[in-house]
């Protein structure tokens, strides 16, 4: 009974918060909405029991990739409203919904009509405990994997913002950017 | 009704997925399609833990965890890069990027 | 031996591209002198061979390489000398290079100089793989090689109007015939599994008659068009267009005797088949009388030598079609002899006259022109059948033949063209070098042909004298290794000598006749005015029986009508443009579709979207279809699909 009415909450906010970081023109208020979409999954994690994957979600969403984003938007003048031309609303809707209709028939079909037994049953150990135990026993390589992969889009990540942090091309003229480049 | 199984989400996750569509195919600022792109990982996600969840396998979390990393080295990289052609081209509207044209 | 085989086949073929070198070069004499050569060296190589097959009595089979070879489809070029072709390849060798000698001083004043010899040697070439190819396949690509020199040297002087149409005669005409060799070729592969002359007539007795019958018919047809049999004879008398060694060695020794070499080289199929003989024997005797009855009238001394090559090679067929298949080689030999010498004389007379060849404008010219004079007046001797020359061993064997097979109505007709050919050999010789003299007023002082030309003709001269009686036994005994020998002898001592002698007296009283008719001094050109002009068999004959005109009447018009409608019709209302439908449709679609590549990020988002949904519409059709496949078979069966 609870278990339903909080799905039905956090379902409806979900919906909402994402509804309005798509279709917003500020896009601060599309940040804002976002961040707390992501808090609202983060309780269907707990609701589904995956306590560990609910903490990522809101360490890994709300907490760095929000403060990302909140950094990153600092430096584009998110106050100029941009001018977006808008084609056929129905073409967009009507696409994106059979998109994810047919992905969801593809892949959950199957697993719905069959019984396909666990292949990493979930033991009586908390959840935490037991991804831990199969994140460092049977997926040790792409976790690793994924660790380089991070580290690789931090230091690209610094690069690519970082250089030359103290000159900005938006502020200089025309002719001093072509100086520059033709050295 | 009152019973949560694991259509209800599946429907969940294919209403976000559906708004993260309409979003990537909408909207002309680059951080938009960013914050779409976010929602469409994260639908999937639900999708993962309500799969993992109701067959009682780890699998589904292991996948949506690593979903998460990747959704964090893409922000990571795609920020960078949004910020070197912002300081270029003063701008992040996708209308006014056209050097594909073939 | 086998690289005296090789010489003899692709001598010719060097020769032919040296001169190509300078086809397109200043007159070079010894671009003629050098093929000449090298069809003598062919020729030398043949009578080395024709020496070995005389000793051993055995062929010479090689395999040069695999030409083809496909599942149960095996075809190489191979070649085989044996007692038919290398009497083929004499015959070819010898001609040519008399013809080439020839043609060194004939085409003298030519600008196609260089040319000309490249296209005779390749014709060479193309014979002698036609004669020595040991199957149907290699035969065939010689066969069409013949057809192409043809065209090439029918053609030669192409910017004459006549001649390229006479060209193109020649070939449609060969196409038509082609067909039917082809169709039969492939009935012999069909049914034996094979090409392989040896194997294929093997199997051929296991076959029934039916079949064997339209393999026969078949392969007849092919012949008849390279041979210019009725109906597809138009096409030789046209080709006179071409130089005057052209005529002599390929439409008159060699080629147009494909036909009957393929006749000879198939015994064994006729053999199985003798209704079909008779046929051919029976048209043979037709074409026989019917193209000497052209010759008669006609006024244009190449037209009427190629009539009586016509008629020769109805002689032929009707040997060959009666089983006397050593007697049709044997004839074609000769023939091949006398008829080369009579065109090459006749070229040295159109040479004199400057390429005039209405023999009532000539007379008298016997008296500046002597030696050409003797050299045709015995090639037609020759050709009359009088003994003891060529002409009378071979042909009054064919009239023997048909007299002991009791085909009297094909003796009768063979027994009556002889009267004619004599008749109208001597009356185009008669107009020619005797009688008043008729050239001097159309302002013509003709001259004899150059010392070499004449000294080339010789050795033509002396095989025409004397191939029929020194050659005849040692032909029979080499051939008939190979071919059916019967012997042909009227047992009746009283009645051989009857035919014989009456067949004498008969031709040498149309020789006397025609002297009588023609030398007499009140010969003039005709005008179209003298009674015998306007009656109506010389009409008739003149016309060619309206042949030619009723081809142009009922066939090629009603063919151009249609064609034109096609082309107006089909071709531009239909093919065209459904061309230019396909056409517009991918450029209207490219125009239309090109939105698609404007480079905007977005409208690529919404275009992957798209392509991802049909992707996966896709997936969700076939996941669908493959899961219930079972019931989907099941609800189409009950469909009757």
């Amino acid at each position: 009974m609870f278990e339903a009415i909080a799905f039905y909450l956090f379902a409806f906010l979900t919906i909402v918060m994402f509804y309005i970081t798509v279709t917003t023109s500020q896009a601060l208020y599309a940040l804002t909405a976002l961040a707390a979409g992501m808090i609202f999954i983060s309780a269907f994690f707990f609701i589904l029991g995956a306590d560990f994957l609910g903490a990522v979600q809101i360490v890994v969403y709300s907490g760095a990739v929000m403060a990302l984003y909140a950094f990153g938007m600092m430096f584009f003048d998110t106050t100029r409203d941009l001018k977006e031309k808008q084609g056929n609303k129905y073409v967009v809707v009507g696409l994106s919904t059979i998109a994810a209709v047919l992905v969801v028939l593809i892949f959950m079909a199957p697993i719905i009509s069959e019984n396909i037994t666990a292949l990493y049953p979930i033991g009586d150990g908390g959840n935490t405990q037991e991804i831990g135990m199969v994140l460092f026993t049977k997926y040790l390589v792409p976790f690793e994997v994924a660790a380089v992969m991070l580290l690789v889009a931090m230091i690209s990540g610094i690069v690519l913002a970082g250089k030359k942090m103290d000159e900005s091309l938006t502020l200089q003229s025309e002719e001093e950017i072509n100086e520059k480049a033709s050295k | 009704m009152m019973e949560i199984g694991l259509n209800h989400y599946l429907v969940l996750s294919t209403i976000l997925f559906c708004i993260g569509l309409v979003g990537v195919m909408r909207r002309k600022n680059l951080l938009m399609l960013f914050f779409a792109t976010e929602i469409l990982l994260n639908s999937v996600n639900i999708a993962f833990a309500a799969i993992s969840h109701f067959h009682g396998d780890l699998t589904g979390q292991m996948f949506a965890f690593f979903v998460i990393a990747i959704a964090a080295s893409e922000v990571a990289v795609g920020l960078g890069l949004l910020i070197v052609w912002h300081k270029r081209h003063n701008n992040i509207d996708l209308d006014t990027m056209s050097t594909m044209k073939g | 031996m086998e690289m005296f085989l090789y010489i003899a086949l692709f001598a010719p073929l060097v020769g032919s591209l040296f001169a190509g070198l300078f086809g397109a070069s200043k007159k070079k004499l010894f671009v003629g002198i050098i093929s000449s050569f090298f069809i003598f060296v062919s020729f030398v190589a043949s009578s080395i061979l024709l020496s070995y097959v005389l000793k051993t009595g055995s062929s010479i089979q090689v395999e040069m390489m695999t030409w083809m070879a496909t599942g149960d489809l095996y075809i190489p070029f191979g070649f085989v000398v044996d007692q038919i072709s290398v009497t083929m390849m004499m015959v070819v060798t010898l001609v040519s290079t008399i013809v080439h000698v020839y043609a060194i001083g004939y085409m003298d004043h030519d600008k196609g100089f260089n040319r000309f010899f490249s296209y005779l040697s390749a014709f060479v070439f193309s014979m002698m793989i036609l004669v020595m190819s040991d199957n149907f396949a290699g035969l065939f690509i010689g066969w069409e090689g013949v057809g192409l020199c043809s065209w090439l040297l029918i053609g030669f002087w192409y910017h004459k109007e006549s001649a390229t149409w006479a060209a193109n005669e020649a070939f449609i005409m060969n196409r038509i015939a082609d067909l039917g060799m082809l169709i039969g070729i492939f009935l012999v592969y069909w049914n034996t599994g094979t090409l392989q002359y040896t194997e294929a007539f093997a199997a051929m007795p296991g076959l029934d008659t039916e079949t064997l019958t339209w393999i026969g018919i078949f392969l007849f047809i092919g012949a008849m068009g390279k041979s210019a049999q009725f109906p597809l004879h138009t096409w030789l008398a046209d080709a006179m267009e071409g130089p005057t060694p052209v005529s002599a060695l390929i439409h008159a020794a060699t080629m147009v005797t494909a036909g009957v070499y393929l006749v000879v080289r198939s015994n064994e199929l006729y053999a199985l088949i003798p209704h079909i003989g008779l046929f051919i024997a029976s048209l043979g005797a037709f074409v026989a009388i019917f193209a000497a009855t052209m010759a008669l009238v006609n006024r244009d001394i190449k037209r009427v030598i190629a009539y009586s090559t016509l008629s020769q090679l109805g002689y032929m067929f009707a040997a060959a079609g009666l089983g006397a298949y050593w007697v049709a080689l044997f004839h074609l030999m000769a023939h091949a002899f006398f008829k080369a010498l009579l065109f090459l004389g006749a070229g040295n007379v159109m040479h004199a006259m400057h390429d005039e060849l209405d023999p009532f404008k000539m007379g008298g010219l016997g008296k500046s022109m002597k030696t050409t004079m003797i050299l045709m007046t015995l090639a037609s001797v020759a050709l009359a059948g009088i003994f003891p020359l060529a002409g009378f061993f071979s042909k009054d064997l064919i009239l023997e033949v048909a007299f002991i097979d009791q085909h009297f109505i094909i003796y009768g007709v063979l027994l009556l063209t002889a009267g004619l050919t004599a008749f109208y050999s001597f009356r185009i010789i008669a107009l020619i070098f005797h009688g008043e003299d008729r050239h001097t007023a159309l302002g013509h002082h003709p001259h004899e042909a150059y010392k070499f030309m004449l000294w080339a003709m010789a050795p033509l001269l002396v095989l025409a004298i004397i191939s029929g009686f020194l050659f005849k036994g040692g032909f029979f005994e080499m051939v008939t290794q190979l071919l059916p020998a019967t012997e042909y002898h009227i047992d009746n001592a009283a009645t051989y000598w009857t035919i014989t002698i009456g067949t004498q007296i008969f031709v040498l009283l149309a020789i006397y006749f025609a002297y009588k008719k023609y030398m007499c001094k009140s010969i003039k050109i005709p005008d179209g005015t003298s009674a015998m002009e306007n009656s109506f068999k010389y009409k008739l004959l003149i016309n060619q029986y309206y042949i030619p005109h009723f081809y142009e009447e009922y066939l090629v018009k009603p063919y151009r009508a249609l064609s034109t409608i096609f082309w107006e019709k089909v071709d531009n209302k239909i093919v065209d443009a459904s061309v230019d439908g396909i056409a517009k449709i991918i450029y209207s679609s490219g125009e239309k579709t090109r939105g698609m590549q404007s480079g905007n990020l977005s409208t690529m988002l919404k275009w992957m979207v798209a392509g991802l949904v049909i992707l996966l519409s896709l997936a969700v059709v076939f996941g669908l279809a493959a899961r219930h496949s079972v019931e989907i078979t099941t609800i189409l069966s009950g469909l009757g699909v």
